[in-house]
C-alpha cells in the first residue's frame, strides 16, 4: 500500500469550492463478508478521485458510506472536518449520479432538476430558471418538458447530472454512471462530466470498473482490492510505478515472465539480469517479472527464441502476440514502422528494458 | 453477384400470365378472423345476456309493457340511498386504511427487509383461503366480550366499532379481506420500478423519508394503487356474508332483503349498483391514466 495523500494542485479548478473529505479506518462487513477492511482515503477540495477495482472490492460500499446509504461498522467519515457518520443521507449536501437511470419517471426533466431545490423550499420560478440553466449546461437546452421515457440513456444521465448539481452539493458522487451507455455516448459524457467538474470545482468521487475511464478522467485513481486500498496515485504514476503486483496487472496490460532472483537485488529473466524495484526476495527465489508490452523490445532474428503468432495493427503501434520456445505467451508493442518485418511466423528475440522491474510471487499468477 | 443472378427468379415471358398469389394464407387469415369474432361474440354473450335479461326483468310490466317504475321506486327509496352511501363510505375507508398500511410496509420490505417479502406475501394471501364466514365467526366472538368489558375503557371502543351509521368493525374486516388485492397490485407496481435507486436519489437530493414516499414512491405506484383500490372497492360493494352475520345493512344486504318481497326493485338496485361500480371504475382509471396522457401529449 502507498500514501493516499491528495495532490496539492493537479488539474483541479483553481477556485475550487469543494470540501476536503476523509475516510479513516472505515470497516464494513455484510455477514461474514468484509466489504471494507480499514479503508483510509483522503480527497482534496475540488479533486476528482476514481475508485477502481474488480467486482466486490468495496468501491461501491465506500461510495454508499460517503453518501449515507450505508453505515460504517468502524472508522470515521469526515466532510470538511465534520464527522458525518450520524448525519442522514438527506442532510449531507451531496449530489449523486447512479448507474441505473434514476430520474423520477413521474416528473419532467425540469421537475427532476428542480426536485432538490423544491424540497429545500425554493420557489417555482427560481427552480424553473435554474433547471433551464443547468439543462443548458449539460447540453440539453429546450428539453425541460420532456419526461424520462422521452429521453435516451445518455440524455437521462445528463439530466441526472444536472439534478445533482442543482443542489450545489459539497461532494459529487458517481456510481458507475456511464456503464449502461454505448461507447460513443460514454466518451462524450465522460468529457462533459470532467469539464463540468472542473468548472464547478466540487470534490468528486467516481466509482468505475473501467480502467480507461478512471485513468482518463481522474486527478487520482484509487485502486482497491478486497476492501483495502492498494494504491492511490495520479494516473501516470499508477501506470508507470505501480506499487503492488495487483495494481501492475489490474491497470493496463502486463506480461508475467518467469525469472530467478540473483544476488545484488537483481532478477534474471529472458537471459538478462534486471534490477528489482523495491526490496528483492531471497536469492534463488523463483518469481514472475512483470513487464508491460512497451517495455519489451522485439528484434527479428532467424535464431531467435520466440515466434510471432499474431500482429494487431493499432495505428501508430502494432501489438505482437509472441510465443517463446518454452511455451510462454507474451505481448509486445512496437512502433508500426518497425513491426512491418515481424509478420506472423517470423522468429525473433525478446529484450526487456533496462529499468527496475516489479516482481511477483509466482504462485500469485492470475 | 453471380450467385445473386442465378438465385433470382426468371422474369415472366411477354404476355404470360402472372402466377396467382397463393390463396392459402388469405383463407387461413380469414378463418382466424372468423374464429376471433366467434370467441368475442361468446364472451360478450356470457356477460351481456344476464345483464340484458335483468334489465328486461326490471322494465317489463305484464300489464303496461315497458315501465321504469322499479327504477323510480329504487331512486326514491331511502333504504337504497342509505345503504349505498354506507357501502361507498365503507369502501373508501377500507381503501384508505389498506393503502396506509400496505404502501409503507411494502416499501420498507423492498428497501430494508427483502428477506421478509415471501412472509408478507403469504400473510397477505391468507384472507383468500380463509372463508369470510370463518373470519366473521372469530370477530363475533371478540365482539361478544362487550358486556364483560362494560366497566373498562374498551367498552366505548366496542360501541364505536359497532356504530350502526358507520360500522368501523366492517372497515377493519374489509381491510383484512382486501389485503390480497392490494398486495398483488402494489407488488406488481413495485417490481416495475427501481424503487431503491429512486428512493436513494430522492434522499441524496435532501428529501425526508415522508417526502420521498409522498412525492416519488406513491406517484410512481399510481396505476397499481388505483387498480388495488378498484378491486377493494368492488369487493366491499358486493360483500354480504360478514355484514349480514354482524347485523349491519350495507348495500348488498339491503338488496337481498328487498328481493325477498320486491324482486323487481332488488334487481333494479343491482343494475344501478352495476352502473355505479362501472362509473367508479372509469373514474379511477381516468385518474390513473390522466398523468400518462399528459406525458404523451407533452412529447
Amino acid at each position: 500500500m502507498t500514501s493516499n495523500a491528495p495532490i496539492a494542485k493537479g488539474r483541479t479548478a483553481p477556485d475550487a469550492t469543494g470540501v476536503p473529505v476523509r475516510l479513516r479506518g472505515v470497516r464494513r462487513a455484510f455477514g461474514r463478508t468484509t466489504a471494507l477492511d480499514g479503508l483510509d482515503l483522503d480527497f482534496a477540495p475540488g479533486e476528482l478521485v476514481a475508485l477502481l477495482g474488480p467486482s466486490g472490492c468495496g468501491k461501491t460500499t465506500a461510495l454508499r458510506i460517503l453518501a449515507g446509504f450505508e453505515t460504517a461498522d468502524e472508522g470515521e467519515v469526515l466532510m470538511d472536518g465534520e464527522d458525518v457518520a450520524d448525519v442522514p443521507a438527506n442532510r449531507r449536501d451531496i449530489g449523486m449520479v447512479f448507474q441505473s437511470y434514476s430520474l423520477f419517471p413521474n416528473m419532467t426533466a425540469a421537475e427532476n432538476v428542480g426536485y432538490g431545490m423544491r424540497v429545500r423550499g425554493a420557489g417555482r420560478r427560481e427552480r424553473r430558471e435554474r433547471a433551464a440553466e443547468l439543462l443548458a449546461l449539460v447540453g440539453l437546452p429546450g428539453r425541460e418538458g420532456h419526461y424520462p421515457h422521452q429521453l435516451s440513456g445518455g440524455q437521462q444521465q445528463r439530466v441526472a447530472l444536472a439534478r445533482a448539481l442543482a443542489v450545489e452539493p459539497r461532494v459529487l458522487l458517481f456510481d458507475e454512471p456511464l456503464s449502461a451507455l454505448d461507447a460513443k455516448v460514454r466518451l462524450q459524457l465522460r468529457e462533459e462530466i470532467r469539464r463540468i467538474q472542473l468548472e464547478s470545482g466540487i470534490t468528486t468521487v467516481f466509482v468505475t470498473h473501467d480502467q480507461e475511464e478512471a485513468l482518463s478522467l481522474a486527478d487520482r485513481v484509487a485502486v482497491m482490492r478486497d476492501g483495502r486500498l492498494e494504491q492511490c496515485a495520479p494516473p501516470a504514476e499508477l501506470y508507470a510505478r505501480p506499487a503492488t503486483p495487483f495494481v501492475a496487472e489490474f491497470v493496463g496490460t502486463m506480461n508475467r515472465i518467469p525469472g530467478t532472483v540473483r544476488d545484488g537485488g537483481e532478477v534474471e529473466a529472458l537471459g538478462r539480469r534486471l534490477p528489482v524495484h523495491g526490496s528483492a526476495p531471497a536469492e534463488g527465489t523463483e518469481v514472475d517479472v512483470l513487464l508491460r508490452p512497451e517495455e519489451l523490445a522485439v528484434r527479428a532474428a532467424e535464431d531467435g527464441t520466440a515466434t510471432v503468432q499474431v500482429a494487431t495493427f493499432l495505428g501508430g503501434l502494432t501489438r505482437l502476440g509472441l510465443r517463446t520456445e518454452a511455451g510462454l505467451e507474451v505481448k509486445a508493442d512496437l512502433p508500426s514502422r518497425e513491426a512491418a518485418a515481424l509478420a506472423p511466423g517470423a522468429r525473433c528475440t525478446l529484450v526487456p528494458h533496462d529499468g527496475a522491474v516489479l516482481v511477483a510471487d509466482r504462485s500469485a499468477a492470475g | 453477384m453471380a450467385g445473386l443472378k442465378t438465385a433470382a427468379p426468371p422474369a415472366p415471358a411477354a404476355g404470360a400470365e402472372r402466377p396467382a398469389p397463393p390463396a392459402r394464407p388469405r383463407t387461413a387469415r380469414r378463418r382466424r378472423g372468423v374464429g376471433s369474432l366467434f370467441v368475442l361474440f361468446l364472451a360478450a354473450a356470457y356477460f351481456l345476456v344476464p345483464v340484458a335479461a335483468s334489465l328486461w326483468f326490471t322494465v317489463d310490466d305484464a300489464g303496461k309493457g315497458i315501465s321504469f317504475d322499479a327504477y323510480a321506486k329504487g331512486l326514491t327509496d331511502d333504504g337504497l340511498a342509505t345503504s349505498l352511501l354506507t357501502s361507498v363510505l365503507l369502501g373508501l375507508a377500507t381503501v384508505a386504511l389498506g393503502l396506509l398500511l400496505m404502501v409503507p410496509t411494502l416499501v420498507v420490505v423492498v428497501l430494508r427487509l427483502p428477506r421478509l417479502r415471501r412472509l408478507v406475501e403469504v400473510l397477505c394471501m391468507v384472507p383468500l383461503i380463509v372463508p369470510p364466514i370463518a373470519l366473521v365467526a372469530g370477530v363475533s366472538t371478540v365482539l361478544s366480550w362487550e358486556q364483560e368489558l362494560a366497566s373498562t375503557p374498551f367498552y366505548r371502543t366496542f360501541q364505536l366499532l359497532q356504530n350502526k351509521d358507520f360500522p368501523l368493525v366492517l372497515v377493519l374486516i374489509y381491510t383484512v379481506m382486501s389485503l390480497p388485492f392490494l398486495y398483488r397490485s402494489l407488488d406488481a407496481g413495485l417490481r416495475a420500478v427501481d424503487l431503491r435507486t429512486l428512493v436513494e436519489a430522492s434522499r441524496s437530493l435532501g428529501a425526508s423519508r415522508t417526502a420521498t414516499i409522498y412525492r416519488v414512491v406513491v406517484p410512481n405506484l399510481r396505476s397499481s394503487v388505483v387498480s388495488g383500490a378498484v378491486l377493494s372497492l368492488a369487493m366491499v360493494l358486493g360483500e354480504y356474508t360478514v355484514a349480514t352475520v354482524l347485523g349491519f345493512e350495507p348495500f348488498a344486504v339491503w338488496m337481498v332483503h328487498v328481493g325477498e318481497y320486491e324482486a323487481q326493485l332488488s334487481v333494479a338496485a343491482a343494475m344501478l349498483s352495476l352502473l355505479l361500480t362501472w362509473g367508479l371504475l372509469l373514474l379511477l382509471t381516468n385518474i390513473a391514466g390522466g398523468r400518462a396522457r399528459n406525458r404523451r401529449t407533452t412529447a
